[in-house]
């Protein structure tokens, strides 16, 4: 299987031992009803990176996600997080999570800020008291996420996208090197959506690890740098513009995905043989463009010149 | 005047009176996790789910609480593992297993008839509790308060989120744990003051009543609290006038407090929802 970012893994050894990483190695997961969600699964990922899982539904992108937080024991193969057992790097908070909406009760009896407090919980002492060191970074998690005028609303009040904040912030105030999402652009507007891709970049700045579910397929090229690919089996891992190509999405979501390609003298009379191929397993679909049977990806910062109309 | 003191003249009133407000305290702590996680019926179950517990440590001339605390915490594991295994939903599982330990409790005392009645295990008996049933509760529901006021919060986490929880180093499973037995140590004490058949409101309208009343979870459970501890202290200082069963009188005055947050509460209350309908239908057309 792929392994990427090795030779980064490799320079590591000896340095700082606990820079944010995630190894699976072999990892295969069978759930006790006998459904096997993962199998042989391996992938590594380094510090300062946003890695974009995607994968159809039921392909093992919320087990890997469990699996990461020590919520199923793989059947064979492991976890390693920064080079520790999943439970080790737990017990030593370098992991955040920040949850898809539908596992959070939004009825729950919560301020915007107690729900941020909690990332400080693995701070603070056996009472939970919070100092004014928790405070602090409550009041700077909030602000960063431009949640500090909400900060005493009940979560329930709030909109899709400020409730992804609100998430987001926790994960920020936790302090962990690692922070997963599950699918955090499921239900927001694109002007959130910029405003969550803005912060991870930061975060990545500051050599941070995230690991970003998610269908939007066409924004993974947008921010991520990496990206893992997965339907039961690791179908491919790698730098997105290498391994985030419309073979491997093929591959990936086999006839899940819908599938236009637009050229040719279907579409008009000229000698441009190019082709645009739309490729969506959505609402937002992800546009290659490029000659025929030239299945490289171009990133859309880059697009070509289009073709006279 | 001074007729209105006459319970506390009285050592078993006076006894009644706090050994109800410390054990509906202890029920109205828990009922606030409850009934966010929408296991207000789990109370119940284990409630009728202790009585085999009991009947059996009748027998054996153990402990009642040591027994009703067993018997709790096997049915609370039976619940979690056929849920755990099978499909169904958690109100079959919940009544599948606390039917059978009620029936196993009543046909075991018909078997091997037991010093106390049905009875008194049904409905309570706080007016008549014994020397040894006091240290007993005492004991079970301090030991359960004093956890709880350390664990609260960590609880609190476990129940909104568990996923975070174990990602700040918490231990869901272990606290789970700790939950239901001191939801068990609850049903336990709670046998004696309001009986089995009412246990299940001590663990859930102070935390309802509560929820009405607060968006903020430390300030719920104090509320909380304070209804089960002030209703079942009421309750059992009026049962004396009404020559009432003390268990049906706090239950009934934990009732009135509810249907007063029903109504009045400040933004969850009818009258709050009435009047921010009519705010908004006031509001000029754009």
């Amino acid at each position: 299987m792929l392994m990427l970012a090795r030779s980064q893994k490799d320079a590591e050894v000896g340095q700082a031992a606990l820079e944010p990483s995630i190894d699976v190695n072999g990892l295969t997961v069978v759930y006790p009803n006998g459904h096997t969600a993962l199998i042989d699964v391996s992938f590594s990922l380094g510090p300062g990176t946003i890695c974009g899982l995607a994968g159809p539904n039921g392909s093992g992108k919320s087990t890997l996600f469990k699996a990461l937080m020590g919520f199923v024991r793989p059947a064979r193969g492991e976890v390693r997080i920064c080079g520790l057992p999943v439970s080790e790097a737990l017990k030593r908070r370098m992991v955040a999570y920040v949850p898809q909406s539908e596992e959070v009760d939004w009825n729950f009896p919560v301020l915007v800020e107690d729900v941020v407090m909690m990332g400080r919980y693995g701070h603070m002492n056996l009472l939970r008291i919070p100092r004014a060191a928790d405070r602090r970074e409550v009041d700077v998690a909030l602000e960063r996420v431009g949640m500090s005028e909400l900060r005493n609303r009940q979560i329930g009040e709030l909109s899709g996208g400020q409730r992804k904040r609100v998430f987001l912030a926790r994960a920020i105030a936790q302090g962990a090197g690692i922070i997963l999402l599950d699918e955090p652009f499921t239900g927001v507007d694109v002007k959130t959506e910029t405003s969550i891709v803005a912060l991870l970049r930061e975060l990545r700045e500051a050599g941070n690890l995230m690991l970003v579910s998610t269908h939007n397929l066409g924004s993974v090229p947008d921010f991520c740098d990496q990206v893992v690919l997965l339907n039961r089996r690791l179908l491919a891992a790698g730098p997105t513009a290498e391994t985030f190509t419309q073979a491997n999405l093929e591959r990936t979501f086999g006839g899940v995905l819908r599938h236009f390609r637009l050229g040719g003298p279907e579409l008009h009379e000229d000698d441009d043989r190019r082709a645009v191929t739309v490729l969506t397993d959505d609402e937002r679909p992800l546009v290659f463009y490029g000659e025929r049977g030239d299945e490289s990806h171009v990133p859309s910062d880059q697009r070509l010149p289009r073709g006279k109309p | 005047m001074s007729e209105l003191l006459v319970p506390f003249e009285y050592n078993y009133m006076l006894r009644a009176m706090w050994v109800s407000a410390l054990v509906g305290g202890l029920g109205a702590f828990l009922s606030a996790y409850l009934m966010l996680k929408g296991w207000s019926l789990m109370g119940d179950a284990l409630s009728h789910a202790v009585v085999p517990g009991v009947a059996i440590a009748y027998l054996m001339q153990l402990p009642y609480a040591a027994g009703a605390f067993f018997a709790g915490i096997i049915a609370a594991f039976g619940m979690w593992g056929i849920r755990h295994v099978t499909r169904l939903k958690e109100d079959a599982v919940i009544g599948v297993v606390f039917t059978a330990f009620f029936a196993a409790g009543l046909f075991i005392a018909s078997l091997y008839p037991i010093p106390v009645s049905i009875q008194s295990i049904v409905l309570g008996n706080i007016l008549g509790i014994a020397d040894e049933d006091v240290v007993q509760v005492v004991v079970v529901a301090a030991v359960a308060l004093a956890i709880l006021l350390v664990t609260w919060k960590d609880l609190m986490l476990v129940f909104f989120d568990e996923s975070h929880a174990r990602a700040v180093g918490l231990n869901p499973v272990a606290l789970k744990v700790l939950f239901f037995a001191l939801l068990s140590a609850s049903a336990v004490t709670a046998l004696q003051t309001v009986g089995a058949a009412l246990v299940v409101a001590t663990v859930i309208t102070p935390g309802a009543t509560a929820y009405l009343l607060t968006d903020r979870f430390g300030r719920l459970l104090a509320l909380s609290v304070a209804i089960g501890v002030s209703t079942s202290f009421v309750g059992a200082y009026v049962s004396f006038f009404l020559d009432g069963a003390t268990g049906g009188v706090i239950v009934t005055l934990q009732t009135l407090v509810f249907l007063t947050a029903f109504v009045f509460a400040p933004k969850h209350g009818i009258l709050a929802a009435r009047r921010r309908t009519r705010a908004a239908g006031e509001a000029p057309q754009p």
